[in-house]
Order: structure tokens, then C-alpha cells, then sequence
């Protein structure tokens, strides 16, 4: 039986799982939006931007592991995917984009809403294609989604000219990929493995650094194994945070720019640290030639790329982890570690890092402490980027594997109300917590509409300082408090729910806080609470730009006024 | 750190947009490339590109990597301190008159170059060798008026029975059923 090219785009869909679609329609799509009639398996979900299409696709395939979808028509369709797209690419997220392409006739003659888009994302999608007939739309497809799910995972483009969605062909989805250039790594070199178990022995302060690929490969399990074998210190990136349980004894939190102060210092005195599935971002590593100057390096990671990108490690695995700590805690156990534990433990006595000031002032790390509280570490956190997105990776304690969702690499404000949204259509039972700020979510609150139209009961926490909070703590520490652009006018938030058809609530006071979080919970959809905090609380701790983690500064208090040109000149 | 020439040999798929994918990856690093040549390879579906940057050893083992990871590359190789035999080859249109004809032959021979074109004002040599006896050609021949010159970019072949990229696997992975594969990858 002769299908349409539409068709055989979706046969391919349900056969690689796929039940949810995030998209957009638009003139060189519609033929693949005329086809969803057909297969009402697959639902789609219409976002009001197709930004959010590829976000929500993004935070759907963190939290399910698996990959996302999102359609978007050609031109201003497609190219409003691509804030999207890199983010997902950055995050080594697993994403499949389709896109409706001008007429093969036209491709390439300027023609009506045409934007060359496989041009475009070239340098942020893992792979992509442009399919120009018909016959090749199955191959395709099954590249696609085995590309972007394998080995380091990413986005991954197909654009399908209008004209070939209408195309018939015969359906025959193939059984096997055959691409002579893609290798994905399994197991690594089991010589270098036991080279990584003996630096294991004999290590004396030996620290994890645990990232992402912890989450990505599922490797929750053999990290805990690890840890708790070897009594290892984990520290987790931000994107590791939810790799290992946050009330762990073994867990000390997040390293880097806004790290706890005893990581930071931890990693200075240790003697070995074991990256595993992370890529020691300059977030993590502050200036990279002191970083870490006593240690020597295992990192455990499936891209070859990363091995000796940022550091030369002593001892490298290069494989998937799971398979990875798999074999390697064949290899180890036994050396406890009560000296360097107690070194941490005090360092952490000494500068707390995350202590609440006394105030009776509405302070934002007192509402994420709240919020830990009432949801008592089990709710999906998903938040923006900023000031909010730091104190909800340092004051909210994780215990739930893979339940922190946030864009670490490209830092993309505006994630948090389409990523929340992908969540919630992933996990519709749970607790889906969008912890926002007033900047981000202004770039992206149009999906309010789309949470109401689905019944998605996504509770938002605005933590509202009528600033760009982050930015202006930069100007604040490092251009002599010039705050250039960054008050904002903001709008009424409760009322702008209420337009949108949730609920809205509004906190100014400390005491409000438990109460209204719990009662965002009861009720059965969407809720936008407004927490209308402190302005003047900066995020601490914070290691300066361009500067090494030893010179962490704890507290504002031990802030040096800097010089603007310094500041510039290391940045 | 001190840059050098580094010849870097791939092999990629025959397909639209290959080049590009490549070469974006040296453009996002601000590589500046100093020739390439490209054409078909022993395998059918497969060409074969040689590169000659000048960069830092570290930059290029980090751009090596990531062009590496692009699905349509094969093999891609750092080929700069092997041993190994490079050529160019050079078209250089020579003003000439029957008065110097003689003496811009005298020098086409010493270089084992040939004559491809004769007119009564000009004369074709083309040329084949490393970069260095190219450049001295193209030297020796300027006293007589260069009107146009062009090189195809070094081509680089290891010596002996090694083959490039022929210890890469090819590999075919298995269906992935229900779209997961086993092993903790997606």
C-alpha cells in the first residue's frame, strides 16, 4: 500500500514510541498536520511559539529518557526552533525536529517564508537532513531518532519539503541503521579501567564529580554503588544535580560559580577526581590553570571530543557510564576516607555557604527552602536561568533521580515555562514546580494559555525582584553598580494568570509562603504564585569571572570591591 | 603554543552538504585553511579530503575530534608526522616570445614539468611536486611575467601498506526495539 510522505513520517513516529508532539502548523506543514487525523495515538500539543515547541520537546526527553518531537513549519517556523535546538544541544539532550519545507521547486529562490534551516542548525544539531524524496523519509526517520538517542545524545533536524510529504511511496521501515561514520562507544578499555581502579587505592582525598551523563545513561545506581564502596565525596554539576540523592551522607552539592565554597576548596586539596559523564565547563572549573592543582584526573565520559578539551586527564574511559562504573566498581572497594570527610565537614562548618539570613524580609532562598519542605524533595523542579535558577539547584535538596530540569550549558532564560510544560506532559501525575524569575518568564509566559488548554496543573514560584537579578549582580560586584537596563516593568502577575484562566496567587510577606505553596498544590490545575522578594539578595557563594575557585567568595561580606577594568579584563 | 602546517587526510561520505559541515567546524575555531583538495577514494560512496591548516597541535587534535563525531566522516587523521609522500599540482601561464621560449624551456626541464599550452604570447607549464619546488618553479619563472597561476592544494599518502582509516570498524548497529537500546544508551 502507497502512503504519503506525512504518513510515513508518523508509521515512523509510532514506531519509535513516540505519543506526544510539540509543535506548531504552518503552510509547509500541513500536510503532516492533516495526517495527525489518522493516528490518534500520537497527541499534539499546541504551543504558542515554536521556541517552546523545542523546549518543551527538550524537558520531555530529560525527564522520560527518552526523545522528544516537535514540529514547525518552514522560514519563521524553523528558525524559531533553533533557541530551542541549541539548548538541547548544549545539554546533550535528545530531541527530533521536523520541519516543513518550501516546495522542492523553490528551495533556494527566496521563496515565501523559506529560510534555509539545515544551514542554520548546523552547528547545533548532532546531525540533520534534508529530504527530497520520498523514498528516503523511513531512512531517514530511523536515523534520526537513533542518532539523537545514542552515544552522546542531541537534536537532530529532518526538513521535508511540502511537495514530499505529499509524495507516495511504498512503507518499509528498515530494521537496521548503516552509518560507517557513527560509532557509539559501549564499554571502555578494560586496561584503563583497572589504571582508574588503582588511582582509586590510592587515593587519599578523592572527590566524584558527577554530570549529566550520570542522568543520561541511567547510571544512578552504580554511581550510589561507587560512592558508598569506595566512601567517596560526590559532587554534582549542575546538570549532574538528581544523579545522586540530595540527603545522601556522601552528597556535598554543587562545585563552580555558585558552587558551595567546601567543594570549590575540596577540589583544590584533592588528590583525585573521578569526572564522570561531565565536561568540565569553565562554570565548574573557574580558571582552568588552577584548577584543581593537587589532583589527578579520571574522566569517565562517552565523547571522545571531551576527553582532553578542557583537562588532560591522568586516566581515560571512554565508553558509556553506566557500562563504565560498571565495570569499574568491579574493580574497587574497601579504602575509607574519615580523615578527608572530616576535612570536609569542617571546611563546611567554618563557611556554610547556604545558611538563610535572620530577616523578617521576604527572601527568595527562604521560599526554595519552603518549597523543598512542603514537597519534601519529590516534586520535578524545573527552573529558568539566573539568580532563582542557582538557589534552586543550592536550596532545594533532590532525592528523586532526574527531577531537576534546567538549561545549564546555554543558559536559556525563558526555558523554565515551556520546559515545565513538556514535564507535565511527561509526568501528568506529578508535582510539576516551575521555579521562575520575573526576566525569564516574560520571554515565555504565552504558554500560560497553553497549560490552561491542556489541563497541565504546572505551579509556578515567580520569585519577582523587579530586576534582571543576575545581571545586575554583575554590575553591582564588577561595573561599579551602573544597574544599565536590568529594573524591569513587569505587569501584574496575579491578573495576568487570571487572564490566562489559573489561579494566581501574590506573597509579600514571609508568613504567606508555606500557606500559599500548599495551597497551589491543592488545587487541581495550573497556579502562578508571585513571590515578591527581597530585591537587594545577590546569589552567593561566588567565584568572580575569570577568577580561580580558591578565591571563592562565601559571603557578601567578603566581597572585595573590585575595579571595573579587572572585571572586564576577565571576562 | 607555536603553530605549524598540519596535513589532516579524511575520509567522508559522497553527499551534499559534507564539505560544509566540515569546514564549519574549522570556521567556528577560526582555523584559517591553507589548501584542501578533495575527490574520490579507492571505496565507491567515499571521498577523500586532504586539509593543510596552520594551527596549534592542541587546536587541531581538538577540531580532528569534533569533525570526527560528525556522522558523515569516516575517518579523519592528523597524517602531519607520518611518514608520507605529498604532492601539488600547478598550472602556471608564462609570458613568453620566441626569444625567451628557450630559456623558460631550460627550466621546465630541470623541474620535470611540462608544456600543455603554447600561444605566440604565452606558454602553460604544468607541474607536479611538494609545495617547496613548486614555490621555487614559480620563483625562477616570474622573471618572465606570471599572468595567471593555479594550484590544487596538497594531496598526502602515507608510505608503505597502511591505509588510511582501515582499522575502523564499520560498524551496523542492531534495531533498537521499542526505540531503546539495551545497555543504558538511549
Amino acid at each position: 500500500m502507497k502512503r504519503t510522505g506525512a504518513q510515513i513520517v508518523f508509521e515512523c513516529l509510532l514506531r519509535e514510541g513516540v505519543r506526544h508532539i510539540f509543535g506548531y502548523p504552518g503552510g509547509a506543514n500541513l500536510p503532516l498536520y492533516d495526517t495527525f487525523k489518522d493516528y490518534p495515538q500520537i497527541q499534539h500539543i499546541l504551543v504558542r511559539h515554536e521556541q517552546s515547541a523545542a523546549h518543551a520537546a527538550d524537558a520531555y526527553a530529560r525527564v522520560t529518557g527518552d526523545a522528544g518531537v516537535c514540529f514547525a513549519t518552514s522560514g519563521p517556523g524553523a528558525t524559531n526552533l533553533v533557541t530551542g535546538i541549541a539548548t538541547a544541544w548544549m545539554d546533550s539532550v535528545p530531541i527530533v525536529c521536523v520541519t516543513g519545507a518550501v516546495v522542492t521547486s523553490l528551495i533556494g529562490r527566496d521563496g515565501f517564508q523559506e529560510a534555509d534551516i539545515t544551514g542554520i542548525t548546523l552547528p547545533v544539531t548532532k546531525h540533520n537532513y534534508l529530504v527530497t524524496d520520498v523514498h528516503d523519509i523511513a531512512r531517514v526517520m530511523k536515523e534520526a531518532f537513533h542518532i539523537a538517542r545514542t552515544g552522546r545524545p542531541g537534536p537532530v533536524l529532518v526538513d521535508i519539503p511540502r511537495d514530499t510529504q505529499q509524495m507516495t511511496a511504498d512503507f518499509h521501515y528498515p530494521e537496521t541503521v548503516h552509518l560507517r561514520g557513527y560509532r557509539v562507544p559501549g564499554h571502555p578499555d578494560p586496561a584503563e579501567v583497572k589504571r582508574a581502579a588503582k588511582l582509586i587505592e590510592e587515593a587519599e582525598r578523592p572527590l566524584i564529580l558527577a554530570g549529566h551523563g550520570v542522568i543520561l545513561s541511567k547510571a544512578y545506581d552504580e554511581l550510589l554503588e561507587l560512592a558508598e564502596k569506595c566512601d567517596i565525596p560526590v559532587i554534582t554539576t549542575l546538570l549532574g544535580i538528581s544523579g545522586f540523592p540530595g540527603t545522601h551522607p556522601l552528597f556535598q552539592g554543587m562545585p563552580g560559580m555558585h558552587g558551595m565554597y567546601w567543594n570549590n576548596m575540596a577540589i583544590s586539596e584533592s588528590d583525585l577526581l573521578l569526572g564522570l559523564g561531565m565536561r568540565f565547563d569553565d562554570r565548574v572549573t573557574g580558571r582552568l590553570k588552577d584548577f584543581a592543582p593537587n589532583a589527578k584526573i579520571v574522566h569517565a565520559d562517552v565523547d571522545p571530543a571531551e576527553m582532553g578539551k578542557n583537562v588532560r586527564p591522568t586516566v581515560a574511559l571512554l565508553g558509556d557510564l553506566k557500562a563504565t562504573l560498571q565495570d569499574l566498581n568491579r574493580e574497587v572497594g574497601g579504602k575509607r576516607h574519615p580523615d578527608w570527610k572530616a576535612w570536609l565537614a569542617r571546611t563546611r562548618a567554618e563557611h556554610p555557604s547556604i545558611t538563610i539570613p535572620e530577616t523578617d524580609k521576604l527572601l527568595p532562598q527562604f521560599v526554595l527552602k519552603q518549597l523543598y519542605e512542603a514537597t519534601k524533595g519529590q516534586a520535578y523542579v524545573v527552573t529558568g536561568v539566573g539568580q532563582h535558577q542557582m538557589w534552586a539547584a543550592q536550596y532545594y535538596w533532590y532525592d528523586r533521580p532526574n527531577s531537576f530540569v534546567t538549561s545549564g550549558g546555554l543558559g536559556t532564560m525563558g526555558f523554565e515555562v515551556p520546559a515545565a510544560l513538556g514535564v507535565q506532559v511527561a509526568r501528568p501525575k506529578d508535582v510539576v514546580w516551575s521555579v521562575a524569575g520575573d526576566g525569564g518568564f516574560q520571554m515565555t509566559m504565552q504558554e500560560l494559555a497553553t497549560l490552561v488548554e491542556y489541563e497541565l496543573p504546572v505551579k509556578f514560584a515567580l520569585l519577582n525582584n523587579g530586576y534582571l537579578g543576575m545581571v545586575k549582580q554583575w554590575q553591582q560586584l564588577f561595573y561599579n553598580d551602573n544597574r544599565s537596563a536590568v529594573k524591569m516593568f513587569n505587569p501584574d502577575f496575579v491578573k495576568l494568570a487570571e487572564a490566562f484562566g489559573m489561579v494566581g496567587l501574590r506573597v509579600t510577606d514571609k508568613t504567606q509562603v508555606a500557606p500559599a505553596i500548599e495551597q497551589a498544590m491543592r488545587h487541581p490545575g495550573p497556579v502562578l504564585v508571585e513571590f515578591v522578594v527581597d530585591e537587594d539578595e545577590n546569589c552567593y557563594p561566588m567565584v568572580p569571572p575569570g577568577a580561580a575557585l580558591q578565591e571563592t567568595i562565601d559571603q557578601p561580606a567578603m566581597a572585595p570591591a573590585r575595579r571595573r577594568e579587572e572585571a572586564v579584563s576577565r571576562s | 603554543m607555536s603553530k605549524e602546517l598540519h596535513t589532516i587526510v579524511a575520509l567522508v561520505e559522497d553527499r551534499p552538504g559534507v564539505l560544509n559541515r566540515i569546514v564549519s567546524r574549522w570556521r567556528q575555531r577560526g582555523f584559517n585553511i591553507e589548501s584542501l583538495a578533495v575527490g574520490h577514494s579507492e571505496t565507491p560512496g567515499l571521498s577523500r579530503m586532504t586539509f593543510v591548516v596552520d594551527a596549534a597541535h592542541n587546536d587541531v587534535e581538538q577540531v580532528v575530534k569534533q569533525v570526527d563525531k560528525l556522522v558523515d566522516i569516516v575517518h579523519i587523521e592528523d597524517i602531519t608526522h607520518l611518514a608520507t609522500v605529498s604532492r601539488e599540482l600547478i598550472m602556471i601561464k608564462v609570458r613568453s616570445n620566441p626569444a625567451n621560449r628557450s630559456a623558460i624551456l631550460q627550466i621546465v626541464d630541470i623541474f620535470r614539468a611540462n608544456i600543455v599550452d603554447v600561444s605566440t604570447e604565452s606558454l602553460i607549464v604544468e607541474a607536479t611536486g611538494d609545495e617547496q619546488k613548486l614555490d621555487s618553479l614559480v620563483e625562477l619563472l616570474e622573471e618572465f611575467g606570471v599572468i595567471e597561476l593555479c594550484r590544487t592544494g596538497r594531496v598526502a599518502m602515507q608510505r608503505g601498506a597502511e591505509r588510511v582509516g582501515q582499522d575502523e570498524p564499520h560498524l551496523v548497529l542492531p534495531h533498537l526495539h521499542g526505540g531503546r537500546a539495551p545497555g543504558g544508551l538511549f
